[in-house]
C-alpha cells in the first residue's frame, strides 16, 4: 500500500429537503490501493456518502478531490470522473434489454475509450475471471441475483478505473449466492485495486479492509484498522452497533 | 317472394349509392384521406410527443441534483409551457380544436387533409406525450445511475440505456393510439374535410339513403381496426418472446 491520497473527503454535507440531514460534516481521504469498509447502522448516511464519491448525490457542502481535481466544482466535467470511479449496486442495475457482453462493453466503446474488437477481448478476459465465461451472450433475467452481481462488477471494471465504489454488494442476494461474490472482490482486493465497501458482511470488512470506518447520524464515530474496531472499539455507539451484529 | 324483393331493393339500394355516378369514389377518396390523415397526424403527434415527454421528464429527472441555473430555468419555463399545452389539447374536444383550426385559424386555406393532420397531430402530440413520458418514468431509477456511473452524461445514458427499454414498454401503447386516432379523424367532416365518413354521407345526401353508405363506412373502419388490432397483438407477443 502506497499512501497516495486518491480521494479527499473534506467537511461533506448532504441535507434532503432541507430536513433530513444525511451526512453532517464528513472526511475521510481513500488512499491508493486501499480497500476502505464502511459500516454503519441503517440511516447512519454510509450510502448516501458512497454515492457523492461519484456524484451520484450533489453533496449540499464540502468538498471532494478525486486525483487531485475538486469534482464539486461545477466547471468540472464529471462524466470523465466518473469513468474511473466504477460502481457497483446493491440491485445490480444490469441493462436488461442487452446481453451480458454488451453490458460490459457499451460504455467503454461508445464513450471511445476502446475499439469493440479491444473491448470485448477485455470484457471475454474479466469473464473468464469472475467463471462466467460461457455466459457472454445471455441476458440479465437469465442470470441468478450472484452471476448478476458479479457481471455488474465486471462491467464495471471494464472502463479499468482507479476506483471501486460498492454500495451493499451482497445485501439483496440470498445467502447461498453471497460468498460467490464477496470471493471476486477479495480477488480485486489482492489485485491491488482500491476499494471503498458499504456493506453489512463484518467477515469481509474483518478479512479483506485495510481501514474500517464506522458511520452513524451522518458523521464518522471511529475508524481504524478492523483489528482496533472490531476487537477494541471505543466510541460506545460503535460498541452497541457491534453487540447487536455480531 | 319477399325474400326475393328484399334482395332486389338490396341491388337497388347498391347500385344506386355505390354504382350510379361512381358514387364509389367518395368512399375511396375519403378513405385514402382518412389513412393519409391518420398517418401524418401520427408523425406529428409523434414528434410533438417526443419533444414534450424529452422536456418533462428531463425537468423531474434532474429535479434534486441540479443547481438552480439559469439554463434550468429556461427548462422550467419550457416544463410549465407543455404542461399547458397538454392541458388544453387534452382539456378540449378535438372536435372544437379541429374546427378552431380550420375554420378560424386557417380560414383562409383550403386544404383540408393538411389542417386536419395537424388539428389531429396536434391534439394526439397530447397523449403521445404523456405515454413516453410515462414509459421513461416506469423506468428503475437504478438505470439511469448505472448509467451515468459508467461516465455516460445524460443524454447518452437516455440514448444508450433508457430509451431503448422505454420503446418496447410504449409501443404497444402508441400503436393503440394510432387506431384510436384512426376513428377520432371521423370528425373531420365538421370542418368538411373529405374523410371516409364524410364521402358516406355526401353520397347518402345525394341518394336519401343513409342504410348502405354508413354500414360500408362502418364495416371499412372495423376492418382496419381489426387488422391493426392483430398487428399490435403480433407485436407485443414478439416484444414478450424476446423479454430480457
Amino acid at each position: 500500500m502506497t499512501t497516495d491520497v486518491l480521494i479527499r473527503v473534506e467537511g461533506l454535507e448532504k441535507h434532503f429537503g432541507g430536513r433530513i440531514h444525511a451526512l453532517n460534516g464528513v472526511s475521510a481521504e481513500i488512499r491508493k490501493g486501499e480497500v476502505v469498509v464502511v459500516i454503519g447502522p441503517s440511516g447512519s448516511g454510509k450510502s448516501t456518502f458512497l454515492r457523492c464519491l461519484n456524484l451520484l448525490e450533489m453533496p449540499s457542502a464540502g468538498k471532494i478531490t478525486f486525483e487531485g481535481v475538486d469534482i464539486t466544482d461545477p466547471k468540472v466535467n464529471i462524466n470523465l470522473h466518473r469513468q474511473k470511479m466504477g460502481m457497483v449496486f446493491q440491485h445490480f442495475n444490469l441493462f436488461p434489454n442487452m446481453t451480458v457482453l454488451k453490458n460490459m462493453t457499451v460504455a467503454p466503446v461508445t464513450l471511445h475509450k476502446k475499439s469493440r474488437e479491444a473491448a470485448e477481448v477485455l470484457a471475454k478476459q474479466l469473464l473468464e475471471r469472475v467463471g462466467l465465461a460461457d455466459r457472454a451472450g445471455a441476458y440479465p433475467n437469465q442470470l441468478s441475483g450472484g452471476q448478476k452481481q458479479r457481471i455488474a462488477i465486471v462491467r464495471a471494471l471494464c472502463m479499468e478505473p482507479d476506483v471501486m465504489l460498492f454500495d451493499e454488494p451482497t445485501s439483496a442476494l440470498d445467502p447461498e449466492m453471497v460468498g460467490e461474490v464477496l470471493d471476486v472482490m477479495k480477488q480485486l482486493a489482492r489485485e491491488g485495486m482500491t476499494m471503498v465497501v458499504v456493506t453489512h458482511e463484518m467477515g469481509f470488512a474483518r478479512e479483506v479492509g485495510d481501514r474500517v470506518i464506522f458511520m452513524d447520524g451522518g458523521r464518522i464515530i471511529e475508524q481504524g484498522t478492523p483489528e482496533q474496531v472490531f476487537e477494541h472499539p471505543e466510541n460506545p455507539r460503535l460498541k452497541e452497533f457491534l453487540g447487536k451484529i455480531l | 317472394m319477399a325474400l326475393q324483393s328484399w334482395w332486389e331493393n338490396i341491388k337497388f339500394q347498391f347500385d344506386l349509392n355505390f354504382v350510379q355516378r361512381n358514387r364509389w369514389r367518395f368512399i375511396t377518396t375519403g378513405l385514402g384521406n382518412t389513412l393519409l390523415i391518420t398517418l401524418l397526424s401520427l408523425m406529428l403527434g409523434v414528434v410533438i410527443g417526443v419533444v414534450i415527454a424529452g422536456v418533462r421528464s428531463t425537468y423531474d429527472k434532474t429535479a434534486d441534483s441540479a443547481r438552480p441555473t439559469f439554463g434550468r430555468k429556461v427548462l422550467g419555463f419550457f416544463n410549465a409551457l407543455c404542461k399547458v399545452y397538454i392541458t388544453v389539447l387534452r382539456g378540449t374536444p378535438v372536435v372544437v380544436q379541429l374546427m378552431i383550426i380550420c375554420l378560424v385559424i386557417f380560414a383562409w386555406s383550403d386544404n383540408g387533409v393538411a389542417l386536419a393532420s395537424l388539428a389531429f397531430g396536434l391534439n394526439s402530440g397530447a397523449y403521445v406525450a404523456e405515454i413516453i413520458r410515462g414509459g421513461i418514468m416506469a423506468i428503475d431509477n437504478g438505470q439511469f445511475e448505472a448509467g451515468r456511473s459508467l461516465g455516460f452524461n445524460y443524454l447518452q445514458t437516455m440514448r444508450h440505456v433508457v430509451l431503448p427499454q422505454v420503446i418496447k414498454n410504449v409501443l404497444p401503447s402508441l400503436m393503440n393510439e394510432f387506431i384510436a386516432l384512426l376513428k377520432e379523424t371521423s370528425v373531420a367532416g365538421y370542418a368538411a374535410v373529405r374523410d371516409l365518413t364524410y364521402g358516406g354521407n355526401t353520397i347518402a345526401g345525394q341518394t336519401y339513403s343513409y342504410f348502405m353508405p354508413l354500414i360500408a363506412v362502418a364495416l371499412i373502419y372495423l376492418t382496419l381496426v381489426m387488422f391493426l388490432t392483430w398487428v399490435v397483438g403480433r407485436v407485443e407477443r414478439r416484444l414478450r418472446s424476446n423479454d430480457h
